[in-house]
């Protein structure tokens, strides 16, 4: 057809059936609405942190940033989120091989489960804070502290449901085509939320483990 | 206060009962509001049920997927979301005629109102109407059979019609946010207004909200991946240029309302400090971030509009629109530009004067490609073969107020004059003298131009055009005097003022506001007449205007798959083309092949139903009705992915015959001589200008 459909081999990673044709075709839109709307969720993160860095100063006098980060713990929080986003990698390539259903589905409860540790050390630390009076109705800083933080736990809590999900779905389905591009799709919004930890680890813990 | 069944709900909130409670002049009008949403659902749900109306609407409608019907409901619902803006109008009008040292209303009464009619009009009547289009035009005038994700159009609905529904339940039970439709803290926060309603804003801004970003990514994708072959972007029809555009808008310009509203929620809900007066909150943030997301939005409800603009005015003006190219490089840079001015809309709160410049300067550079755009309109109309039909009454009535419009625009982007005339009457009869002739006009003449397409008839020429000619005259008396009075100093917002020298101005904005109300009610005649007409003004044949893009290369009404054979495009203009070559009307293949349709789906019934009851629950802390109906709506979109539902599939023969049959018809008669346009001879077989 046209220019649209010659660019087609634009997912190499999915392997969705015999000369990819009509598959790959019907991918592209899917694919492509997914990047979009991942764009779309990195303006909205990038709001919290444009209100984060101006509300620094804005403690009135309540705990700041150096009172609440626990190194030892964000240091094994970034290694279970970026561990976690390597294992969603492998899952996909094994899919992309040709492993059974169960050796993928395997790959991601493992990847799942680094998922599940990060929220749980996260919240400890949520925890570990409140308890120091670091609470979000504390100061206009710790408001934008805790939603920033707590916006991107949430999209790991909704990524860790969709797991669950698409296991399921694979257990059912098999690896119908819909289905491969909904992991494939899945597989991006869990390395996006690598990235934004990234982003929050350098501006909102970096500072504080440097003070 | 705080129920565990009923959560903050008591009798002492259904507002309809105010006015037997206590019988003032303020409660008589809000109450009898709240009358009419009720009245008129009762009335409603017992036509659908006498008359049996329910089954259509609930099979045909309300799970459909088609692009054209949920473009069609878009437009219903931003008509009737309308008609209750403009009646607030109308009583804010007559509270402005009876204001010096008073007025019948209670201040908060009068707050509600101009937040109601605010929030109403920019977010439930014209997005609704532009993105209605949208929905009918981009899919046909792109060559394909539906947008890219079809049910997820219907989720868009689905969301819109929930922030409807909660700002006509607020007529009824509780009361609406105060603080205008930008809702500023601190003055919703908690302590100011602790009652429902910023709720109300909250959550139908927010819901509404996820339904217009996913319009954007839907649309940007369709645009970019489901073009016909041959559809390059330069030979995209200037609407669709302009969708394009408001979907880059949507995509990134709704993130920040987002964003804005889930942190003022949680400031109100869990006692947070983002926009709080103490505690290190800061509002100016809320100030930032609303305007991100407000100016752009400016955009998304003027870019469509001007697509719609450019559109007809070819096509009345007989000849190929002037300067393509510029048109679209112009629209590009508008939304380019659209995203560095946000600022503009505070320049009086305090930040410094090189910040205020550097956004004025910015401010101002929108009118350069913006007047391209007036220019092009202007050149495409010289030297055309002009019809006076109902659009080209809008047109004139556009171009001539939208230039008044843009030079006032240009004198608010000084900081200078901006402090002088801020927050007076004068920044409301610019926007209101940019919105109206900019894009409620489009919408009013893009109705008129192709309703034939999707209904089959044509609207009645004379109640259209008196329709148009109440608006214009009805514009120019509402909002004209309002730059005066905002000169002289009478500020926006405030319900009274003790200057008698603004009363003959607010006499004659009376008179423009009744006269507006007039033309809404003209407009629905006009509907009923040319309903009653069908038979006389029918157009099966689908080109009743000598249209010039693809779209009009279907009968009317378009059948549900739109074309027989995916179109190929050469050219710009790519069915004028055809006309012009004279290779219109034909069939050159014989491979017809079954077509699927997308399948239905009752997702967005479970939104709409579930999602107002959400917003509802959350607006009167009822948690175990927001918890229940955030599940069932969660459940239902997980479940989505273990249902395999196929389409249906229009077998191929029914498919040839209704294609064989148009073309049959086409073949047949004589192409009607534009001058008789409006006459019953007009079947919808347009001959070009000096053939027939």
């Amino acid at each position: 057809m046209t220019a649209s459909s010659s660019c087609s081999s634009s997912h190499p990673g999915l392997n969705l059936g015999a000369a990819h044709g009509q598959a790959h075709e019907d991918a592209e839109p899917v694919m492509f609405g997914f990047w979009i709307f991942l764009m779309s969720d990195l303006v909205t993160f990038a709001m919290f942190f444009a209100v984060y860095a101006t509300s620094l100063q804005a403690t009135a006098g309540g705990p700041g940033n150096a009172d609440i980060v626990d190194v030892t713990s964000i240091a094994l929080q970034t290694g279970a989120l970026l561990v976690s986003s390597l294992l969603f990698g492998i899952a996909t390539v094994a899919m992309k091989h040709g492993s059974a259903a169960r050796t993928v589905i395997l790959w991601l409860l493992a990847s799942l489960a680094l998922g599940l540790c990060f929220l749980g050390l996260e919240l400890r630390d949520f925890i570990v804070a409140a308890e120091k009076g670091a609470v979000p109705m504390r100061s206009g800083y710790l408001s934008a502290f805790w939603a920033l933080v707590g916006l991107h736990g949430l999209h790991v809590a909704v990524g860790s449901v969709m797991i669950c999900v698409l296991c399921a779905q694979i257990a059912i389905f098999g690896f119908a085509s819909d289905v491969k591009t909904r992991l494939l799709r899945l597989g991006l919004y869990w390395h996006f939320l690598d990235i934004i930890w990234i982003g929050i680890f350098s501006i909102v813990f970096l500072p504080g483990l440097l003070t | 206060m705080d129920h565990l069944i009923s959560g903050r709900l008591g009798w002492d909130d259904i507002a309809i009962f105010d006015v037997f409670r206590d019988p003032t002049a303020s409660n008589i009008v809000g109450s009898s509001a709240g009358w009419l949403v009720v009245i008129g659902g009762i009335i409603t749900a017992a036509l659908l049920l006498v008359r049996g109306w329910w089954q259509p609407l609930l099979f045909e409608w309300l799970t459909t997927t088609d692009h054209k019907k949920i473009g069609i409901m878009y437009i219903v619902v931003g008509l009737v979301m309308f008609a209750r803006g403009v009646a607030e109008g109308v009583v804010m009008r007559t509270q402005y005629v009876t204001a010096f040292e008073g007025g019948y209303l209670t201040a908060d009464h009068f707050s509600e109102l101009f937040s109601t009619h605010g929030t109403i009009m920019i977010f439930f009547a014209l997005m609704p109407f532009l993105i209605g289009f949208m929905n009918l035009l981009v899919p046909l005038m792109i060559g394909a059979r539906d947008v890219a994700f079809p049910r997820l159009n219907q989720i868009s609905l689905a969301f819109t019609v929930v922030g409807a529904m909660l700002l006509m339940i607020s007529l009824v039970i509780g009361k609406f946010s105060t603080g205008g439709w930008t809702g500023y803290p601190p003055y919703t926060g908690v302590a100011f207004q602790p009652g429902t309603g910023p709720d109300y804003w909250i959550w139908s801004l927010g819901l509404s909200g996820i339904g217009s970003l996913l319009t954007g990514i839907n649309f940007a994708v369709t645009i970019y991946k489901m073009r016909c072959p041959g559809m390059t972007f330069m030979r995209m029809p200037v609407f669709v240029w302009t969708a394009l555009c408001t979907s880059i808008l949507l995509i990134f310009a709704l993130p920040p309302l987002t964003a804005v509203v889930i942190m003022q929620a949680l400031d109100r809900y869990l006692d947070f400090h983002f926009f709080t007066n103490d505690l290190g909150g800061n509002m100016m943030n809320f100030a930032n971030l609303f305007w991100m997301f407000g100016h752009p939005e400016v955009y998304i409800l003027i870019l469509p509009a001007f697509g719609l603009y450019s559109e007809f005015t070819a096509i009345f003006a007989g000849k190929r629109i002037y300067g393509y190219t510029s048109l679209v490089i112009a629209t590009m840079a508008i939304a380019v530009l659209s995203f560095t001015v946000w600022l503009h809309h505070f320049f009086t709160m305090g930040q410094s004067p090189t910040i205020n410049v550097a956004f004025g300067i910015a401010t101002m550079l929108i009118a350069i490609p913006t007047g391209v755009k007036v220019y092009v309109w202007i050149a495409t109309l010289w030297g055309g073969r002009i019809r006076m039909r109902t659009p080209v009454i809008y047109l004139g009535g556009f171009i001539f107020f939208f230039a008044i419009g843009g030079y006032t625009g240009i004198l608010l982007a000084n900081p200078t004059i901006n402090f002088t005339v801020h927050n007076s009457q004068f920044v409301v009869a610019h926007f209101h003298n940019v919105l109206l002739p900019g894009t409620l006009f489009a919408v009013l003449a893009g109705i008129y131009v192709w309703f034939p397409k999707f209904f089959g008839f044509r609207l009645d020429e004379r109640w259209s055009a008196t329709t148009a000619w109440l608006f214009i005259v009805g514009f120019t008396f509402a909002f004209m005097p309002l730059y005066m009075v905002g000169l002289m100093g009478l500020p926006r917002r405030s319900p009274a003022f003790d200057d008698p020298g603004y009363i003959p101005y607010m006499i004659v904005a009376m008179g423009g506001a009744l006269c507006l109300l007039a033309a809404l009610c003209a407009l629905i005649g006009t509907f009923i007449v040319s309903a009653r007409r069908r038979d006389e003004l029918a157009v099966p044949g689908g080109d009743p205007w000598d249209g010039r893009t693809l779209e009009w290369a279907t009968p009317a009404p378009v059948p549900e798959w739109n074309f027989a054979f995916l179109p190929e495009v050469k050219r710009l203009d790519a069915f004028e083309v055809e006309k012009a070559q004279g290779t219109a009307y034909r069939i050159d293949r014989e491979d017809f092949e079954d077509i699927e349709l997308a399948p239905k789906s009752w997702i967005g019934l479970t939104i709409i139903v579930f999602g107002t009851l959400l917003g509802f629950a959350m607006v009167f802390w009822i948690w175990w009705l927001a918890v229940l109906s955030a599940t069932v709506v969660l459940a239902h979109a997980i479940g989505l992915g273990f249902v395999r539902d196929a389409g249906e599939i229009v077998p191929a023969d029914v498919v040839e015959r209704t294609e064989r049959d148009w073309i049959a018809a086409a073949r047949q008669g004589q192409g009607t001589d534009r001058t008789l346009e409006v006459s019953p001879r007009n079947r919808g077989f347009s001959a070009r200008i000096g053939e027939a």
